[in-house]
C-alpha cells in the first residue's frame, strides 16, 4: 500500500484537506511537522515517517527548501523538487526563468543596492511596481507612484536589516482589469482557474488581502500560457498567477511552490485535492 | 475541549476536529498557539511561530 507524507509547519485548510482526501482514497496518510525533523549525514530513506512520496507543504520558504534538499539527498521523492522550489520562491529566478522559456511576462529590473535602485526607478519613470525577492499574500508589495514614494522604500529597506531587502525587485506597473487569474496546475493538467478581484481601495488581488475569488474562463490562449509557464519551472503542483494586459494578452507574473487553494476549492467544482492526490500516487508508481 | 491561554488565562475553545500542527487563537488577547498534542481528554498548546518573512505559498 502506498504511503503519502504531508510535510507541514503550520496545518493550513490545504494539509488537513489533502489529509483527509488521501485518506477517502484509501491511501496511508502521514502528516509530518517539519519543524521536529533532525536530518545527518547519515540519514537513509530507510527511515519509514516518509513513506513512499513527501508533498511538501512547508509555509516558510527556506525551511521547506532546505527540507527538500535533505529529503531529495536521501533518494526520496518529494513534490515538489528542490529545483521547482528554488525557483518559485524567488521572483528573480522565477522572472529570468520565465522569459529565458518564452512565457510572457512583465518587464522587471533588478538592481542589488539602494543607489542603483534610486538610478533605475529614475529611468523606468512611475507608477511601478516593487516587491520583495522572497515573500507571498502581497506583503511588501508597493505601487511606487512618485520620487517621494520611491525614497521612501529605499529608506525602509536600508534600515531593514535582511540580506533580501538590499536586493530590489522593480516591475512594469500593467494596465490590467481589477482582477488577475490563479490557475493550479497538476502536473500537466489545470485542474482549477480562478479570478481574484482586489477589494475596495486596494489594488492587489490576493485573497490574503481581501480578493475575492470566482471562477474563470480557461480560453485555449490561457490554457497554452499556463501550460508553458509550468513546463519552464519543472511541472509539479503550481500555481500559476497571471494578469491580463490590455495590449498584450496574458502575462505571468508568479508561480507559486506550495499553492493555496482555500479560495479556488470555494467556487471551483473541480477536485483539487483529489487531482493532487492522483498525481502523487502515479508520480509513485513511476 | 478547553485549554487555557499561557499570555492571559483565558480560555480557548478548541473545536472538535482541530488537528496537531494547527494554530488556534486566544479569543481575548490574540495570542497564537500550536496545538502541539491532543487526545481524547487531553489538548497542549504551545506559543506558535511568528509570522517569518519567508512565510509564504
Amino acid at each position: 500500500m502506498i504511503r503519502i507524507c504531508i510535510l507541514f509547519d503550520k496545518l493550513r485548510f490545504e494539509e488537513k484537506k489533502l489529509y483527509s482526501k488521501i485518506k477517502e482514497k484509501g491511501i496511508d496518510a502521514t502528516l509530518v511537522d517539519g519543524k521536529s525533523l533532525i536530518f545527518d549525514t547519515e540519514s537513509s530513506k530507510r527511515d519509514p515517517t516518509f513513506g513512499d512520496i513527501v508533498l511538501q507543504r512547508v509555509i516558510s520558504y527556506y525551511r521547506g527548501l532546505h527540507l527538500t534538499y535533505c529529503l531529495e539527498h536521501i533518494g526520496l521523492p518529494i513534490v515538489n523538487s528542490f529545483s521547482i522550489s528554488e525557483i518559485c520562491g524567488n521572483k528573480l529566478i522565477t522572472s529570468m526563468i520565465l522569459k529565458k522559456n518564452h512565457v510572457p511576462t512583465p518587464k522587471t529590473t533588478f538592481a542589488f543596492s539602494a543607489e542603483s535602485a534610486r538610478e533605475c526607478m529614475k529611468k523606468l519613470g512611475y507608477p511601478l511596481v516593487v516587491k520583495p525577492l522572497i515573500g507571498s499574500w502581497g506583503r511588501g508589495i508597493y505601487q511606487i507612484k512618485d520620487q517621494s514614494m520611491a525614497e521612501m522604500l529605499l529608506e525602509t529597506r536600508q534600515d531593514n536589516d535582511n540580506s533580501f531587502s538590499r536586493i530590489y525587485y522593480l516591475q512594469e506597473l500593467i494596465d490590467r482589469p481589477s482582477r488577475d487569474i490563479r490557475c493550479i496546475v497538476v502536473g500537466d493538467e489545470i485542474v482549477a482557474s480562478v479570478y481574484r478581484y482586489s477589494s475596495e481601495n486596494e489594488w492587489r488581488t490576493n485573497v490574503a488581502v481581501g480578493g475575492r475569488t470566482e471562477e474563470a474562463i480557461l480560453s485555449p490562449e490561457l490554457k497554452e500560457v499556463v501550460l508553458k509557464a509550468s513546463k519552464a519551472i519543472g511541472n509539479g503542483i503550481l500555481g500559476v498567477d497571471l494578469m491580463e494586459d490590455k495590449v498584450r494578452g496574458y502575462l505571468v507574473h508568479e508561480v507559486n511552490n506550495t499553492v493555496e487553494f482555500r479560495g479556488a476549492s470555494a467556487v471551483c467544482k473541480s477536485d483539487i485535492a483529489g487531482a493532487m492526490t492522483d498525481y502523487l500516487v502515479k508520480m509513485c508508481k513511476k | 475541549m478547553k485549554a487555557d491561554c499561557k499570555d492571559c488565562g483565558a480560555e480557548i475553545t478548541i473545536p472538535q476536529d482541530s488537528m496537531v500542527g494547527e494554530i488556534i487563537t486566544c479569543p481575548d488577547c490574540g495570542t497564537d498557539f500550536e496545538i502541539i498534542s491532543k487526545n481524547q481528554d487531553n489538548i497542549e498548546i504551545k506559543e506558535a511561530e511568528s509570522v517569518g518573512e519567508d512565510w509564504g505559498q
